[in-house]
Parts: C-alpha cells; structure tokens; sequence
C-alpha cells in the first residue's frame, strides 16, 4: 500500500481537479526526548493554545496532538510522545512512541519528520537515544533543551560540531524561557514543502548493544567539546529537606493542611463573588422574560442549577494550581520515592504513587497515568483503585454538604477550621480505602511478585507560570463545557419533570410532580442511609458527573423555593437529618459515579470485566458504608 | 565465569561488593548487573552500565529504596535491587 505513494502515473490519475484553496497534506513532526527533557514545555511552547482540548482531560496523555501556524498560512501537526530512554519499550506508555513512530498507530499516519528533544545538561547520556532515532531515516532535528541550565551551570559545547558528526540539524534551546525557537520553525517550514530526508552519512552504533551506544555517545561529546556543567546544586540542597526523615514528611503535611484550608476560606471571597454574579443576572434576566414558565425555566431550573455548580470553579482551579505546582517542580518524583516502602506494604510500588496523586485533581488522566507501571497485575490493581482518591468532582459536594452541617469553629488555632479537618479526613478515607483494597487485590486475583522500582529523580525546577496557566484554563474549559452540556441538560431535564404533569394548565407543587414520582420509587433503597427521595434525584443524575448532584438539588430546591428562599446549603440544613449527611458524605467518598472514569477503565483493561467489578465493589461498599454512618451517628446525637 | 566462595564463608574482603555497600557519598565503579535481561537493560539505559562510576545519594525515610547517582543523573531503586549491582 505505502509503495504507490511516490507512484507518479497512478497519482496524476486519481487525483482530484485542483480547487483553489484546498488543503495540501497534512504533514506531522514527532516530538521525541527522554523523559524530562522538556517534551511537553516544547510543545506547548509551538502550539500555543491551539492544541486540541478533548471534553475530559487525560484522553490527551498518550500522544497530544497539536497545529503549529507557520508562515504563509501553512501549517504543520505536531505530535507529543511520552518519554522513552530507547525505541524497545518496556511499559504502555514508552509503546505508544514505539508504534507512532513506526507508523503502526491507528489515525496517525507515519510522522514526516522528528524533533529529539535531549536535555543540554545531561548530554552524554542522552545521545543514546539518538542512535535508534536517527537509524529511522526521518529528517530530525535535535533539540539540545534547557539551555539556560547548561550555561549558568558552566557548562558547554560545539553546536556546529554536533551537527556535522549527528549529520543532522541541531538547535540549542530553552524550551520554558521560548529562547532559540526560530530555528525550530525553520525545520518545521522544511517539513511541510516535503525536504528530501538526508541519508545519515555517519556511523551509528549497534542500536541493541546499550554500552557500545553509550560510548558512541561519549566520542560524539568529546568530538563536539561538550562539557558537562556542574551537578545541580539547589536540587542536592531541597532534596537534604524534602528527603530529610523527620522534615521532609513535616513540610509535606504542613503545605497540605495550608491547601485545604486555602480551598475552604482563601476561595471563600471569590465563590461570594460569581454567587452574587449569578444571583443578579437571575433577577435581572428574570425581570427581561415575560413568560412566567419561561422565567421559571432561565432562572429556577438553569440559574440555580447549573450555577450551584460554577460557583465551585474557584475551587477545583485551586486544587488543580497545587497538584500543577507539585508535578512540575519534580516533588512527585520524591514524594513516589517515600512512599514507596509504604506501597509495598500494600502489594504496590513508588510509582504507583504518582497516578494516585494525580487522581486528587481527576481519575481518569491518573488512570492513563498508570502507563508508566511496567507490572501488569500493578497496573490494574492501581487502575481500580484510583476511583477512590477524592477527585475535584466531589469536591462541589463535599465543601455544600460540610457547609451545611459542620459548624465553622477553629480548630488549631486559625490555621485549621472544623470544616476544612472534615475535608481532609473525607481526603484520608478515600485514601485508607484506596490503600486496603489495593491490599485485598494484591493477595488474592492480582498476586504477583514484588515487581522492581526504578526511578529517575528529575532535577527540581521552577514550575513556569505559562504551564500552570495552560492547566488553569485548560480545567476551566474542560470545567465549563461540562457546565453547559451534560449538568446544563440534566438541569432542564429535571425542571421539566418538576414542572409536569400540568394541574389544569399550571405546573403542580413540586410533592406531585413526576420529579417527585421517581424519587419516591427510589426513596425506600435510600431510606436507610438517611436519604430523602430529593438526595435521591440527585443521586441519580449524579450518575453522569459528581458535581451534577449539586446542580440537581440546586434546581429542585430552586423550583421548591420561593424568591425569598435561602441558600442551597440552608435548605438542605433543614430537609437532611445530621446522619443522612454524614452518610452522604460517606457515600460519594466511595461511589463510583462517573462515566468518563468507567469509559477509561474499560479502554485501559481491554474490556468489561474491571470496570463491572470496580462498579459493584464501590458502590456496594459505598452503600454498606454510607448504611453505617447514618445509624452510628443518628444513635449518637 | 563467576568465581565462587562456596567453602568459606564469604566474608566481606573476598566478596565483591554490592551498591549497598556504599556509603552516603561513597563511589564505586560497576562491575555488572546480576539481573534478568530485562531489567538490566533498563538500568543500563538509565545509565548503569558496567565499567561507569555509582555514587550513593540520599535514600528515603527508612533507608530503602535509595538514590544513586550515575552518568549525570539520580536514579532511585529498592535494595533488592541494588544488592545484585556488583561492584569491582
């Protein structure tokens, strides 16, 4: 098939009249590198904002494809891989490069042209993977990144020469500071007039033979005067206190207790503000719509609906601003390293540790995450448990719920409130279960042996402001357009079933509506538990996204209430029992309620089995759970 | 290949030494990797291959696993492992 692409004659043939402005080819340049060589700085630098954002974030982390704008119009795809220290993979992740490059991906077509992105500063070692690279016969260019490292830190090296003995194009760069990216454009304009790939006239090593590439690697850097600079001084200082026995665990806990209470007080002033926001423009587009259902619809069934939702924005960017800031500095890499004697007390390893951690922003880029987990029986054990750290979707109802029912004291001092020690210990049960399930996993279907750790511990650097940005807006979008789709839908959904069956011409009370029909089937399953059938409707929805539970009771409190109703949280004070609460809190700590997650599991695992476990075993322990909390705590008040 | 110390009990001279024989800051040069293939391919991309100079770095809380340096970077790996990187 791919021999008759050069074919002139059959080409000429087929081809369609030429219509002018029709778009020539796509043409597609791989980004390859080591991990931590500053793959994905890169390619955020050249694209911008213009990558594609998918409607949940992770569907991205395989291979994140983007359009760079060029001049004259034209433009070029460029296709960011994970980091692989060689072209033999190893794990699922360094697989994707593997089959991207060699043209055996499904919807990517063989890239055109590859940018090798090595880190500057670690040169010698990471020309080993220029071997197998520059064996392919693509037009590369290589990316010599950070730099500005290389040059504050003494070290140094002959561009010119390197390109002569790589028999390729070299660029030295600073990915993070957008230094020497010309170069990089002009490579990309040569990709897309279709440049001649450059038969490489050197010698390159035995690709399989690790030492003998290394020592190619090493002649290449004498030959070029590389100079490796000065070891990273700051990085040996941090890690003698973050890896410190007694600091280093102190400092973590302390940062994290200082996150939660940010998120309950320090977002306090703005959530007022986009509540009051919401709340005035309801009054005003209320004011705007003649119709009285009309009305009724806009500002009790969309308004309050899905803006008991949006107000919780300034949270989940929050929370995600914290993780952003713990995954590019390189603590994640140690915090993986400390918690890896603990994880082996439960049938895991350190790396299992970095997808958990992730999954407090979201579970299902930490499931993707778990590529990097060579074990097979690791991988999955770690898939079906990371649905149990608290995601930035429960968070909506954890902060309605806590709001409502725990009252706002301080707890030590100013630094902890009640509310936020509420928080944290929700955080930890969803922890603890995470923890003894992978326990109960790993010594029964998924036993294996203990799987080896081996991990590179990147040098700490600065998080930019333009990569947290990226995140921030990137969660917004994600954030919002699940607003104005799946809760804005669910929102409409229920006003109308609250608003039938019509009662001579008018909508009925709320008590006789079809909204009310449901919940009252499901009521006796959650009667137990503490539930009213409302709790139930948005138990329901919930089903589609955690923070729909919200936008449900939003809307049916909206629609119950009059326009001097108050709050959703002091509705809810008074409709729920203490116990019902807590049992609420309970259950959407363990409930599996999200389908993207589920979509993701059942795409990772090859099938249905998993998912359809981890689906009974959550909710069913979600159930018992939530069954137990509200009787202990109603026999206790 | 491997010369054995069967009849006496190994004592730590005649023993070649392992990773975890180093102490914090303590250099030595790799002998080779006693592992499946698999593995010490992977530790050999990281850059411990036989011949290049080990460093022993921090280690975690408890002492395991431990960071070493190699070839211009840090590389964490569990006892297990490193008991079965000999050195010269």
């Amino acid at each position: 098939m791919g021999d008759c692409h050069g074919c002139p004659a059959n080409s000429l043939a087929t081809l369609p009249p030429p219509r002018f402005g029709a778009p020539p080819r796509r043409h597609i340049v791989a980004i390859v590198g080591p991990p931590n060589s500053g793959k994905s700085t890169l390619f955020n630098r050249l694209t911008g904002l213009r990558q594609k954002v998918a409607n949940f974030p992770g569907v991205t982390v395989e291979h994140r494809m983007g359009r760079v704008k060029l001049e004259q119009g034209r433009d070029v795809f460029v296709v960011d891989l994970p980091g692989v220290y060689s072209l033999t993979p190893r794990t699922e992740d360094e697989r994707v490069t593997h089959d991207v490059l060699s043209g055996q991906m499904k919807d990517i077509p063989r890239p055109d042209a590859v940018l090798l992105i090595l880190d500057s500063t670690n040169l010698s070692r990471h020309l080993v993977l220029a071997a197998p690279v520059l064996s392919l016969g693509l037009p590369t260019l290589v990316i010599l990144n950070m730099a500005d490292d290389l040059k504050s830190r003494g070290g140094e090296l002959n561009v010119a020469e390197l390109a002569m003995q790589l028999g390729s194009p070299v660029a030295l760069v600073s990915a993070s500071k957008g230094v020497g990216l010309e170069k990089i454009f002009q490579f990309l304009s040569g990709a897309t007039l279709g440049a001649a790939p450059l038969a490489p006239l050197i010698q390159l090593p035995v690709i399989q033979d690790i030492p003998k590439c290394r020592a190619w690697a090493t002649s290449i850097g004498n030959k070029t005067g590389y100079h490796a600079p000065a070891p990273p001084l700051w990085t040996r200082r941090l890690d003698a206190f973050f890896l410190h026995p007694v600091c280093g665990p102190l400092v973590f806990l302390v940062v994290v207790l200082a996150v939660f209470q940010t998120i309950f007080k320090g977002a306090k002033p703005l959530m007022d503000a986009i509540d009051a926001a919401i709340k005035h423009s309801g009054h005003w587009i209320g004011h705007l719509l003649p119709n009285e259902a009309l009305r009724s619809l806009v500002v009790d069934g969309i308004w309050k609906g899905v803006g008991s939702v949006v107000i919780f924005l300034p949270q989940i960017l929050l929370l995600f601003l914290f993780i952003g800031v713990l995954e590019d500095s390189g603590y994640l890499a140690r915090a993986a390293l400390i918690a890896d004697r603990t994880m082996a007390r439960f049938g895991l390893q350190g790396k299992s540790f970095i997808p958990l951690l992730s999954a407090y922003a979201c579970a299902v880029p930490a499931i993707m995450a778990t590529r990097t987990i060579e074990s097979k029986r690791d991988r999955i054990a770690t898939i079906l448990i990371a649905p149990f750290m608290t995601c930035s979707a429960r968070l909506p109802v954890y902060i309605l719920i806590i709001g409502a029912f725990i009252p706002d004291r301080n707890l030590i001092g100013r630094f902890l409130g009640m509310q936020a020690a509420a928080m944290l210990g929700l955080y930890i049960l969803g922890f603890v279960a995470a923890m003894l399930t992978a326990r109960l996993l790993k010594s029964t279907v998924l036993k294996s042996r203990r799987s080896s750790f081996m991990l590179e511990m990147p040098p700490y650097r600065w998080p930019t402001v333009r990569s947290l940005a990226l995140r921030l807006v990137d969660r917004s979008k994600v954030f919002l357009y699940r607003a104005g789709t799946v809760i804005l839908g669910v929102a409409i959904t229920i006003w109308v079933l609250s608003n039938l069956p019509l009662n001579h011409g008018r909508p009925p009370a709320i008590e006789h509506s079809i909204t009310a029909g449901i919940g009252h089937f499901v009521e006796p399953a959650i009667k137990p538990l503490g539930f009213n059938w409302k709790i139930g409707i948005g138990l329901i929805t919930s089903l589609a996204a955690r923070e729909t539970m919200v936008s449900s009771l939003g809307t049916i409190y909206g629609i119950e209430g009059d326009q001097h109703s108050p709050g959703l949280q002091q509705a809810l004070h008074q409709d729920l029992t203490l116990g019902g609460a807590i049992g609420l809190l309970v259950f959407f700590a363990f409930a599996m309620q999200c389908m993207s997650t589920t979509a993701v599991v059942r795409r990772e695992t090859g099938g249905w089995f998993w998912p359809a476990i981890q689906f009974a075993y959550m909710t069913g322990l979600a159930y018992i759970c939530a069954f137990l909390a509200n009787k202990i705590v109603t026999f206790w008040s | 290949m491997q010369v054995s110390f069967k009849k006496r009990s190994p004592s730590k001279k005649d023993r070649a030494k392992n990773l975890t024989e180093l102490k914090p800051g303590e250099a030595g040069v790799l002998a080779k990797l006693d592992l499946p293939e698999d593995d010490a391919r992977r530790l050999m991309e990281l850059g411990f291959i036989p011949g290049h100079s080990v460093t022993r770095g921090l280690s975690a809380p408890g002492g395991d696993p431990r960071v070493f340096r190699v070839d211009g970077s840090e590389v964490a790996l569990r006892r297990e492992t490193a008991v079965r990187l000999i050195l010269r």
